[in-house]
């Protein structure tokens, strides 16, 4: 639209430019920044970065391998846990309760989101491991022979056994996390559930469906991309999940393939844990691990974002 | 009646649940050696499922069947979520208790206090005052650049707000643990600033600034446009209609919005954790000095062995947990209106507003 404006309304117009821009600047920067300051690191490692085992900077032998199969294990662990649960809840949520006990339950889903990382941290490290420790040592004596389920260094036929081995594992950090991002998926997938069209629910229902049935031939095709977005929103939070992680976890120099072991590691919380070294060289590899996981979670945000635009116009939500 | 349920339904629950537990216990006192308390349920709540398929089953057909234990399965979930969150909050508050109930733990810092010392002495002063002031330092430039930015992408639309939208999306997907390391290494390693609460506050608004702008932008597109061609139609400017239409009319979302990403941003621990330094001390300068906050105290307490120092990061990250409450609670009360809805309160106040016009316009005519 072109008007002939006055001199107020060009000031407000440039004035709303320039806090783009603003933000442009600032967003930008960031990447940028992250982008400059990790090409020395990627320039030393070149490839081996993203091949390389170890982290020792200083001595030139780094790369991410490690941490980066951790970080995709936990997210691996963290989704199998949460998806299942938030549709349970989300299901729960659009189509089985109704009138205040709803809006209560959308509140406290919502609230959970919004609980601080630091408070699942403790939680998982100081109530919920001792408790999984008998699950962790159960699977691996039943189901060890699928390979990545194994744990080493314990007798399955001794009851005494230390149960240390099963301490601070993928599968703890993991399952931690899922607890965090369960509500972030469910709140994506409650609304696209909430959409379902009435139509084509009482279509269902005049045919003869029961509830469940009209659930799974309507509510669940209607909102499979909401599903499939709001689980990649979930993997993108998992992905760059910290504090807990770094509290439950004990790091792990080199792959660890079996999750229910002790030893994990994972991108953010080895910059959690090396930050202090004071080299430039090793912040550079730092920022050049924290861009790695940057894109990362881009990727998966973008996939996410689409999904979700397809399933429904307008209304993104966040967490 | 769809939802409703019969008491043969009740029966069967009740029925299977009784049975599900003694089968459960039977399992694990007489014939397993089993024990923990998670196998426990996990077992229970599995034999549940399929004495209720059977008891529904000797008065119901399949598909009746699938239904009713579907249901149980889906209210279970959701029941299960809720009964984390309640596990993780009521277990906080618990273990804090001991540190919550000493007068001191509000009001002092751990100056005086080391990791051995009893609880009735020290506390997190300086960890609250830390907080409040790195959120409210971020809250103050993220919230008109935020605000401002998200009626940016609304009234200007064109290319570059386009691209500016995309960049704020793709800047939601920023781990939080990024921007804190961004900040260390342009503020502190780069420009040679401190740990101080000032970058501490920076990193929170880096991080903070795409969650508000993404929110409010969502809540601005809900802003009926024929308000804006009614008031634009009446001739009012363009900034006159951006402050006087569409910024009263979303008020409630954008102060859901706000408060919802300062509910997130209180609680990061990891962008504080590069940028702010520790410190035992109340530093209620945040431009120098390592100023600590409510995560990070708790985050530092726990790594302690000593239990009245992990008594002082529950008993922190308590505190922590009413303040996320208490904003969310703000939030409720604030927001989740659609643009435009009025509470009760507010109609009364128009009415009362829009008769007094009636008078004046009553008045002049005479």
């Amino acid at each position: 639209m072109t008007e002939n404006i006055g001199p107020a309304d060009r000031a407000y117009r440039g004035v709303l430019r320039a806090t783009g821009l603003t933000v442009l600047v600032v967003m930008g920067l960031v990447g940028l920044f992250l982008g400059f300051r990790a090409a020395q690191a990627l320039r030393v490692a070149g490839w081996g970065f993203l091949t390389t085992e170890a982290w020792e900077p200083d001595a030139k032998v780094f790369g991410i391998a490690t941490v980066l199969t951790g970080t995709l294990l936990i997210a691996a662990v963290a989704i199998l846990i949460a998806v299942p649960m938030a549709t349970g809840t989300a299901l729960y949520i659009s189509e089985y309760t109704s009138g205040w006990w709803k809006k209560l339950l959308i509140t406290l889903v919502d609230l959970m989101a919004a609980v601080p990382s630091v408070v699942y941290g403790l939680w998982g490290f100081f109530l919920l491991q001792g408790h999984v420790i008998g699950l962790s040592r159960w699977i691996s004596d039943y189901f060890g022979w699928i390979p990545f389920l194994a744990v080493e260094g314990v007798d399955p036929s001794d009851p005494l056994a230390s149960e240390t081995v099963y301490t601070s594992s993928t599968f703890i950090a993991g399952l931690v996390v899922a607890m965090m991002i369960t509500p972030v998926i469910c709140s994506v997938m409650r609304e696209v559930f909430a959409q379902a069209p009435a139509g084509e629910r009482e279509g269902a229902y005049a045919l003869g469906a029961t509830r469940w049935g009209m659930i799974r031939a309507v509510v669940l095709p209607y909102g499979r991309g909401g599903m499939i977005g709001g689980t990649m929103l979930g993997l993108g939070r998992a992905l760059g999940e910290t504090i807990a992680v770094y509290l439950i976890i004990s790091p792990a120099v080199e792959i660890q393939p079996l999750i229910l072991q002790n030893g994990a590691n994972s991108v953010s919380a080895l910059i959690a844990l090396r930050y202090g070294e004071s080299t430039p060289f090793a912040t550079s590899a730092l920022m050049a691990a924290g861009l790695s996981l940057f894109v990362l979670t881009l990727i998966v945000n973008f996939v996410a974002s689409s999904f979700i635009a397809r399933s429904r116009s307008g209304a993104a939500s966040d967490a | 009646m769809l939802g409703e349920s019969r008491l043969s339904d009740k029966l069967a629950t009740l029925g299977a649940a009784a049975a599900a537990l003694s089968f459960t216990a039977l399992l694990y006192t007489q014939l397993t050696p089993f024990n923990g308390v998670f196998g426990f349920v996990v077992i229970a709540w599995l034999s549940f499922l399929g004495f209720y398929a059977l008891l529904v089953s000797f008065d119901e057909d399949g598909p009746a069947v699938r239904d009713r234990v579907a249901a149980a399965v889906v209210r279970s979930m959701g029941l299960l979520l809720i009964g984390v969150l309640a596990v993780i909050v009521v277990y906080t508050v618990a273990r804090g208790w001991k540190a919550l109930g000493h007068k001191n733990f509000l009001f002092e810092d751990m100056k005086l206090a080391g990791p051995r010392d009893p609880l009735t002495v020290g506390g997190i002063r300086h960890a609250i005052i830390g907080t409040l002031e790195q959120i409210g330092l971020a809250l103050v430039v993220t919230v008109p650049l935020g605000l401002g930015c998200a009626v940016f992408l609304n009234e200007i639309r064109g290319r570059f707000s386009r691209f500016v939208r995309t960049i704020a999306e793709a800047m939601t997907a920023l781990p939080s643990i990024v921007a804190g390391l961004f900040v260390y290494a342009m503020l502190i390693m780069g420009l040679g600033f401190g740990k101080s609460g000032f970058a501490a506050s920076v990193a929170l608004g880096v991080m903070m600034l795409p969650i508000i702008i993404r929110a409010a932008d969502v809540v601005l597109r809900l802003v009926p446009g024929t308000l804006k061609e009614a008031s634009l139609a009446l001739g009012a400017s363009r900034w006159r209609t951006a402050w006087h239409v569409v910024l009263p009319t979303a008020r409630s979302g954008l102060t859901t919005a706000v408060i919802l990403g300062t509910a997130r941003g209180v609680g990061e621990t990891s962008p504080v954790l590069l940028t702010a330094g520790f410190t035992a001390v109340t530093n209620a300068n945040p431009f120098s000095g390592p100023q600590v906050s409510l995560p990070l105290q708790t985050f530092e307490a726990v790594k302690s062995p000593m239990p009245d120092m992990i008594a002082r990061g529950f008993g922190t990250a308590a505190v922590l947990m009413v303040l996320v409450v208490v904003l969310f609670v703000l939030a409720r009360l604030a927001g989740g209106r659609a643009p435009g809805r009025l509470t009760a309160r507010q109609q009364r106040r128009r009415m009362r507003a829009s008769a007094r016009d009636v008078l004046r316009f009553q008045g002049r005519r005479r």
